[in-house]
């Protein structure tokens, strides 16, 4: 039961937020890269730092943080709007009846799926944010394909895709949990189900942010 | 039978029942009756345990539900079913798979044992053949009866309906009322539907009790209400003018009047 419920999840979260984080982390990605080489311009700094700049970027803060958010959005609101619609059409007292758990049958599968699911989001939207930064870099007509590849293969630290796995994994522990607490404890009408499902958005993205900061003060000092 | 001991209810401030003292009796038709906001699904919810009572029991036969441990709450829910007032089917299942639900959680039988019971059920409350229909696929009134066939399908001893004929025509309303008395006679069980629906009331109240203001107002059986000069009671049957007219009329034929 549980078992068909994480699938159900995992389907729910994965391949319904794939596009979104596709066209975000391609972005971010080119951005990056164009915001470098404007800074770059007139700078002693090596040319071929471009590849290496998109890259650590990429792996130590924008993937992680920015599909997080994203994912605060859309996943987040998702789980409190069904969760509380449950509360209020009295599907979690009639699951209460019939012997469920309903605390952890509606919230342990999607804090599974998500624990599992998003980290493997965030790996793609590594990977998308720099082939984003490595098109944006050859459009910009002033690098080449090499150069950005010798960025991209010079200073690599294992340690910095293990930080990125860390953070994924934290980050989609506190957008699931929170919003499954708010969809959980929801009370009243339609009204309520709209606030608790902007709260559990809010709350998500702005605890995110700060596990963020320490993460990184924790895990860079 | 069920009985509820001096229970009080408030939600912070708001005091909800004050003091309830009742015994829902074993194959009958127990009614709980009062004006909307009376505290009918209040109480209900306390009786099944699904809120807490902030003061008072409930006995189940000889079982206390407040002083249950998690296993005995659970054996519990097994002889416990429930109709809710908005029915609660879940829309991601099939109106099979609602019914089959409470056996996924509670039984080991195979999926042709569960099929025969979910089968019977629905033949029970004469809805054959939709199994694979969606809750939003069928009205509101075939809704309530898959409602009623997810809350017998374990054969409960207890059986709780809140407002299983609100929101149905006169008809449909009565054919609701028949199935839960003839489920109740059937098996013996204690059941207790909350309601106020006056035909209801009339047709099917062996054992009622009436909500007023927190406290028990009245109880007694349908055969008793026109005879009663219970003021609160009187208020609450005869609200409508048509009523009052209709009662008016039917005292002043009886023979010695
Ligand atoms: N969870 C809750 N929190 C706060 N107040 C509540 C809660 N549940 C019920 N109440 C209050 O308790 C009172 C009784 O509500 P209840 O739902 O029991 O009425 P009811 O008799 O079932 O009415 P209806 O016939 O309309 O269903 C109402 O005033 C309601 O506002
Ligand atoms: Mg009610």
């Amino acid at each position: 039961m549980y078992y068909k419920e994480t699938v159900r999840q995992m389907h729910s979260i994965g391949v319904g937020s794939l596009m979104i984080i596709f066209v975000v982390s391609f972005f971010i990605g080119a951005v990056t890269a164009v915001q470098f080489i404007y800074q770059l311009d007139g700078t002693f700094i090596p040319r071929y730092y471009i590849g290496y700049i998109v890259r650590d970027m990429s792996i130590i803060e924008l993937a992680a943080t920015f599909s997080s958010i994203i994912l605060a959005g859309k996943v987040g609101s998702n789980i409190a709007s069904e969760i509380g619609g449950m509360r209020q059409k009295e599907h979690i007292d009639a699951m209460e009846i019939m012997g469920v758990n309903t605390a952890s049958y509606l919230v342990l599968p999607k804090i599974i799926a998500a624990l599992i699911v998003i980290p493997l989001l965030i790996s793609v939207a590594a990977i998308i944010s720099i082939g984003g930064g490595y098109i944006a870099t050859l459009y910009s007509g002033s690098f080449s394909s090499e150069e950005f590849i010798q960025g991209l293969r010079s200073f690599f630290e294992p340690y910095n895709v293990m930080m990125m796995y860390i953070k994924a994994v934290v980050f989609a522990y506190i957008l699931t949990s929170i919003a499954c607490y708010q969809g959980y404890f929801v009370k009243g009408g339609s009204i309520e189900l709209g606030q608790a499902s902007t709260r559990a958005v809010v709350y998500g993205i702005i605890v995110i942010l700060i596990a963020d900061y320490i993460i990184a003060v924790l895990l860079t000092g | 039978m069920i009985r509820a001991e001096g229970i009080y209810k408030s939600f912070s401030d708001l005091e909800v029942l004050k003091g309830i003292d009742f015994t829902f009796e074993a194959g009958k038709t127990n009614l709980i009756i009062g004006k909307s906001g009376a505290g009918k699904t209040v109480l209900l919810k306390i009786l099944v345990g699904l809120l807490e009572a902030t003061e008072g029991h409930v006995w189940y036969d000889d079982r206390d539900l407040c002083k249950m441990s998690k296993n005995a709450l659970l054996d519990l829910r097994m002889e416990v079913g429930m109709l809710f007032q908005g029915n609660a089917l879940f829309d991601s299942m099939t109106v099979e798979e609602n019914i089959m639900f409470p056996m996924d959680m509670f039984t080991n039988r195979t999926y042709k044992e569960k099929l025969d019971q979910v089968n019977f059920c629905l033949e029970r409350v004469s809805m054959e053949g939709i199994n694979n229909k969606y809750p939003s696929e069928i009205s509101g009134g075939m809704q309530k009866r898959v409602g009623i066939a997810r809350a017998i399908v374990l054969n409960p001893r207890y059986l709780f309906a809140d407002e299983p004929n609100s929101g149905l025509d006169p008809k449909t309303a009565i054919k609701i009322d028949e199935l839960l008395l003839d489920i109740t006679k059937d098996k013996n069980i204690t059941t207790i539907i909350n309601t106020h629906d006056m035909n209801s009331v009339m047709e099917i109240g062996e054992n009622i009790c009436l909500l007023h203001e927190g406290r028990l107002a009245w109880q007694g059986h349908k055969d008793e209400v026109l005879e009663s000069t219970n003021e609160t009671l009187h208020d609450f049957i005869f609200a409508s003018p048509f009523l009052q007219r209709l009662k008016d009329r039917a005292l002043s034929n009886t023979p010695n009047s």
